[in-house]
């Protein structure tokens, strides 16, 4: 690697705030190049001067409709990550348990989650639950299998030492396993945080009520491209917002991570 | 303190060791040495409860070890650090096991730190610290557990060969105070000497003791000028002529 990350405070500073900005203007930059070189017709890709139009008629609506949004992933992320460590932990603590409900867990997550949403619908109606739910079920699955890998990768020398010490199984777990498994717990939410948004997208546009997702598919009906592209990227802010949030928190509780990989 | 009686350990169709007999005495420093794969590091896991014998059986303080005691302390070639943990938490890792008062126990892990030249490192992480600092952190960690043993399977052997030398006089100063059984697992002739009362050499596949050696040298000892030159070489030699004459796995055995 040439870059150096480790450089002086300044240089750090460019490196992480001025580079993805420089970024996003280089690809928002083509898009309205494009846009405007081949004239393309805004009802098919609107460019961006038409997406921030069509934000700034009705920003309260669009505001409101992310908050929907970003309240059901919230919801449902947080009751992933809970069902996910509990259920993690109960598997690594017992084989007969894991060997017994791993195959359906794998089952249940090569389920096409879009194929559930109309049953979804059948057993909860309208209403937040539904996309609650498809939240949660699009992303359990990875907080589950990174948090067993990373249970399962305690290194022999640590096992060992906690044997020596007399150590019970309890303590073992708390003081050592759960601990060394953190940096790979924050692996699967980071994965995860970006399932959840598509999980509530794909609830809402199966089953519209509110949020972005319903916004989305009210646009295509009323043929107002900008709107739906507008909507889309309130979704790409969200992502981008929660992803780094995550990666926050991980330098904050794990701050030891980066320094052994 | 330890006795040894007629152990054997078989992984398989392996015999790792065969009907090893020896005797620790309280106090005492034992070394064992010998060629790579002849069972050292077996019969330390034996002596420490974290492995079962086949045959034989193995006692500390006259009981027989099914499984590890908490006054048998081990030091494994890695550290074994926990990356999250500051220094001093990390030598106060058994003093929370076994569920000891901190408040007095830290006080003891800050004189052990003192002593072990760590003052001043108390608050780091382990990775910012040298491999041999890491080796002292492991050192406080054990002797923090007031153990009657210690067993030490090549504690310094990924150092570089300035900082072992001063780990050895480090350890055989904590022998000399603590009086604490101790024994050392090492490839070093050198260290063997430095450090031991007795060396028990053993041989290869399967691993047998082949010959216990006394080193009567007077404590404390040290490296290169010392008064005791002609015993140092005489037992360094005594030790090369065994290890060397501990041919390869015997085929026909
Ligand atoms: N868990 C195990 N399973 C199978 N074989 C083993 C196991 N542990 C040790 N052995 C075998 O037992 C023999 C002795 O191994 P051991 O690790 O005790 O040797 P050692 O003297 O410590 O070697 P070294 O000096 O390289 O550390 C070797 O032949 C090894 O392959
Ligand atoms: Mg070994």
């Amino acid at each position: 690697m040439t870059d150096n990350t480790a450089g002086t405070p300044l240089s750090r500073a460019w490196a992480n705030a001025a580079l993805p900005a420089l970024g996003a203007i280089i690809v928002i930059g083509l898009w309205w190049g494009l846009t405007a070189a081949l004239d393309v017709d805004p009802f098919y890709v609107p460019s961006p001067p038409d997406v921030v139009q069509s934000f700034l008629r009705t920003p309260e609506f669009l505001l409101t409709e992310t908050w929907t949004t970003l309240q059901r992933v919230l919801i449902g992320f947080g009751i992933a990550v809970v069902l996910g460590l509990v259920i993690a932990v109960v598997l690594a603590a017992s084989r007969t348990v894991e060997r017994m409900t791993m195959p359906m867990l794998a089952a249940l997550n090569a389920v096409p989650k879009v194929a559930l949403a109309p049953l979804l619908l059948v057993w909860m109606g309208f209403g937040d639950s539904p996309k609650i739910v498809m939240v949660v079920l699009v992303s359990f699955f990875p907080i589950i299998v990174s948090t067993m890998a990373g249970l399962s990768s305690t290194p022999s020398d640590l096992r060992e030492l906690a044997r020596s010490l007399s150590a019970s199984w309890w303590q073992t777990f708390v003081k050592v396993r759960l601990k060394w498994a953190l940096p790979q717990v924050f692996v699967g939410l980071k994965v995860a945080t970006p399932l959840a948004i598509i999980g509530a997208v794909i609830g809402e546009v199966v089953n519209p009520d509110h949020g972005l997702g319903s916004v989305i598919v009210g646009s295509g009906a009323s043929s107002d491209t900008p709107q739906a592209f507008a909507a889309l990227v309130l979704l790409a802010i969200v992502g981008v917002v929660l992803f780094y949030l995550m990666a926050a928190i991980e330098r904050i509780a794990v701050p030891w991570a980066r320094a052994i990989s | 303190m330890i006795s040894i009686d007629g152990v054997s350990r078989s992984f398989g169709p392996v015999q790792a060791l065969k009907d090893i007999r020896l005797e620790v005495a309280d106090g005492e420093f034992l070394t064992l040495i010998g060629r790579s794969g002849c069972g050292k590091s077996t019969l330390l896991r034996l002596i420490g409860g974290l492995d079962r014998p086949t045959g034989g059986r193995v006692l500390v303080d006259g009981e027989e070890v099914r499984k590890p005691r908490r006054d048998v302390a081990v030091n494994f070639q890695k550290p074994a650090l926990l990356p999250w943990r500051s220094v001093l938490e990390n030598v106060m890792l058994p003093v929370e096991i076994f569920k000891w008062d901190r408040a007095k126990s830290r006080e003891h892990a800050q004189y052990l730190l003192e002593t072990t030249g760590l003052t001043g490192f108390a608050k780091r992480l382990p990775h910012e610290l040298s491999g041999g600092m890491q080796q002292r952190v492991a050192l406080c960690r054990t002797l923090i557990q007031r153990p009657k043993v210690m067993l030490m399977d090549e504690p310094f052997s990924a150092l570089d060969a300035l900082t072992r030398e001063e780990l050895s006089l480090e350890l055989q100063r904590i022998h000399m105070e603590t009086g604490t059984t101790i024994v050392f697992v090492t490839h070093s002739i050198q260290e063997a000497v430095l450090l031991a009362d007795r060396v028990a050499v053993l041989s290869a596949r399967p691993g047998r003791v082949k010959q216990v050696v006394d080193i009567k040298i007077p404590r404390p000892r040290s490296f290169g000028h010392n008064a005791h030159l002609e015993e140092v070489a005489k037992a360094s030699a005594e030790l090369h002529q065994l290890l060397l004459s501990d041919h390869m796995p015997d085929v026909a055995a």
